[in-house]
């Protein structure tokens, strides 16, 4: 009988990602609901210190896979722990960040386990005897929301994208149980290796991860006008994106590219400067929680979304926004 | 090498959707249907392959007829046979289900890699190439930028996307790669490739044929199921905050600080 919420902990540099510790506050609520238990599940190396920190935000027991062979990710690896660690816990929901590593892995082991799997959403619900996940996932770019159920029961497998739900307070009085599993690699030669890890996106937070986002357009006019926004984006602990005319022009890594063939994200606040709001652009982040736009052009599309906009050229506007934020921080 | 791509026809990015009265799929009228644009990078990539080492390539597709459009695209555009996979009983597959008609068809297929788009425009699941390789047994590489073969070897060197930046991964061969945007620019398909498209007869294949029992594929044989569909909610009309620059600043600061506390 399958039971219980099991969250898949993603680690980077020694701590559990944002995605998964909200993942976790979530999946506490549902398990609370249904009198089960949160088991976290967390595969590496040298994670054990992450336990404390997953009880705080809601884990009954922490399952550890340690392993010299899981210290990076790989797809086998991972994939052969995880799968291990869900057959002995057999929970009937088992939720991912829906990041880069949580999208390579679980179709993987969804399809080896048998579960069905929703991939990228943004709400979940726990309904009716109270094991029956329903989820909403957008398609065609957000222009559509699917509602998708798991009509003959099994493991129902969710990846869920960063800042969609809330972040619970840390219960320092929480512990939890803390379990380990052996992991024992295959004995075959591996089938992947990872040469090289080039880090482009170096101190500058993540676009999929980060809570404020400070965007550019077409209305940059130029890679070197990005400076503006990466100073505002420094005061606020924001990440810097762009829209597919920027990427286009070469002034940004695709890897900060909202939009539909870029991210797809959630800010709580997305600060849209010299974007005129393509249509493809505005699925990347129409379900921020608020907007900003920034466009000389009252015509331009953005200013239909968002939920304040200044009439005004950005390369004037933007730089009073730093100095009165900086002004009002005590800077 | 012998490659193959798992391709699909999706709705133009462009156009606009809008779910039908049942909320159980979309209006189809109107809709210019083309080769989803991950699968376009697949399509480059695999010809490029084949310009450089020679083989062939092969494309295949899990849909009714009028997807044939999006086959002969890939034809016109240089891959040497196309496949379609069709059955009334695929209805209703969800991304596991869909792997598994395309596994099926692959198993009694010689191929050195096979190439998908990282997720279709259409359901944006991103789960069938590596649902694919999981059901063949094979290493995968996802959300790829570069990729550089060692035949000799039976290697690749594929550069993916991650979160950080990129990472190189080196893959033995046969593997499942799924393209990202940037891998290349795909190539118009020529005047001559599309008079020589017309002409390739294009293999179809049913669920008899692929020994699917009909409970393995369809909504019966899959464990998601869409529910209903519905239009995204609509965000309440915004405002427009007026006055000199400096003045506007400093009110949309003030407001994003006390109302919308999100500063």
């Amino acid at each position: 009988m399958p039971n219980g919420v099991a969250v898949f902990i993603e680690m980077r540099k020694g701590e559990a990602r944002r995605v998964s510790l909200e993942l976790l506050s979530q999946a506490r609520e549902f398990a609370d609901t249904l009198g089960k238990d949160v088991v976290a599940i967390v595969c590496g190396k040298g994670i054990r210190d992450a336990a404390g920190t997953l009880a705080q935000y809601g884990a009954d027991r922490v399952l550890l896979v340690e392993h010299d062979a899981l210290e990076h990710y790989t797809t086998d690896a991972y994939a052969s722990a995880l799968t291990e660690a869900l057959r002995r816990q057999q929970p009937a929901i088992v939720l991912f960040g829906a990041t880069v590593l949580g999208k390579d892995l679980a179709p993987r082991v969804a399809t080896r386990i048998g579960a069905g799997l929703a991939t990228d959403c943004t709400d979940l619900n726990v309904t009716g005897d109270g094991q029956t996940l329903k989820a909403y996932r957008p398609m065609y770019g957000g222009k559509v929301i699917a509602e998708v159920d798991w009509p003959h029961g099994g493991i129902q497998m969710a990846t869920v994208r960063p800042n969609i739900f809330p972040l619970g307070e840390p219960d320092a009085a929480r512990t939890a149980e803390t379990e380990t599993l052996e992991f024992v690699p295959s004995p075959e030669p591996a089938r992947t290796a990872i040469v090289e890890m080039i880090e482009t996106v170096g101190e500058r937070i993540n676009v999929a991860d980060a809570e404020v986002v400070v965007s550019g357009g077409r209305g940059m006019k130029g890679a070197e006008n990005f400076k503006i926004l990466e100073e505002l984006a420094d005061l606020l602990s924001a990440a810097v994106g762009a829209s597919r005319s920027a990427v286009d022009e070469g002034w940004r890594d695709h890897a900060d590219q909202v939009g539909q063939t870029g991210k797809v994200i959630s800010p709580n606040l997305y600060i849209a400067c010299g974007i005129s709001g393509a249509i493809q652009h505005l699925v990347g982040m129409s379900s921020s929680k608020c907007i900003v736009a920034i466009n000389k052009d009252p015509e331009a599309p953005i200013f239909k979304i968002a939920d304040y906009g200044i009439v005004a050229d950005l390369f004037e506007a933007v730089p009073i926004v730093t100095q009165e934020l900086r002004h009002i921080l005590g800077e | 090498m012998k490659v193959i791509i798992c391709l699909k026809q999706v709705p133009d990015s462009e156009a606009s959707i809008v779910v039908r009265s049942d909320g159980q799929g979309i209006e189809e009228q109107g809709i210019t249907f083309v080769v989803n644009p991950y699968d376009e990078y697949a399509v480059e990539e695999a010809i490029q392959i084949k310009e450089q080492h020679g083989g062939e390539v092969t494309v295949v597709t899990v849909g009714p007829p009028a997807t044939e459009k999006a086959l002969r695209t890939a034809l016109a555009m240089g891959a040497d046979s196309a496949l379609r996979l069709w059955d009334e009983t695929f209805v209703g597959s969800d991304s596991g289900a869909s792997a598994a008609i395309l596994a099926r068809a692959l198993q009694g297929m010689e191929f050195d890699l096979i190439l998908c788009g990282k997720q279709a425009i259409d359901d944006d699941c991103a789960q069938v190439g590596t649902a694919l390789a999981e059901l063949l047994d094979l290493p995968q590489a996802t959300v790829i930028t570069e990729l550089e073969l060692d035949p000799g070897a039976r290697k690749a060197k594929a550069h993916r996307e991650v979160d950080e930046g990129t990472e190189v991964l080196e893959v033995s061969l046969p593997a499942v790669f799924t393209a990202q945007k940037g891998l290349n620019e795909p190539r118009y398909p020529s005047l001559r490739g599309m008079m020589a498209a017309k002409k390739v007869e294009i293999e179809v294949r049913d669920s008899a044929s692929l020994g699917l029992a009909p409970d393995a594929v369809g909504a019966g044989g899959s464990k998601t199921r869409i529910v209903s569909l519905s239009p995204p909610p609509t965000r309440p009309p915004g405002q427009i905050i007026e006055g000199e620059v400096a003045d506007a600043v400093k009110e949309l600061v003030r407001i994003l600080r006390e109302e919308a506390k999100v500063l």
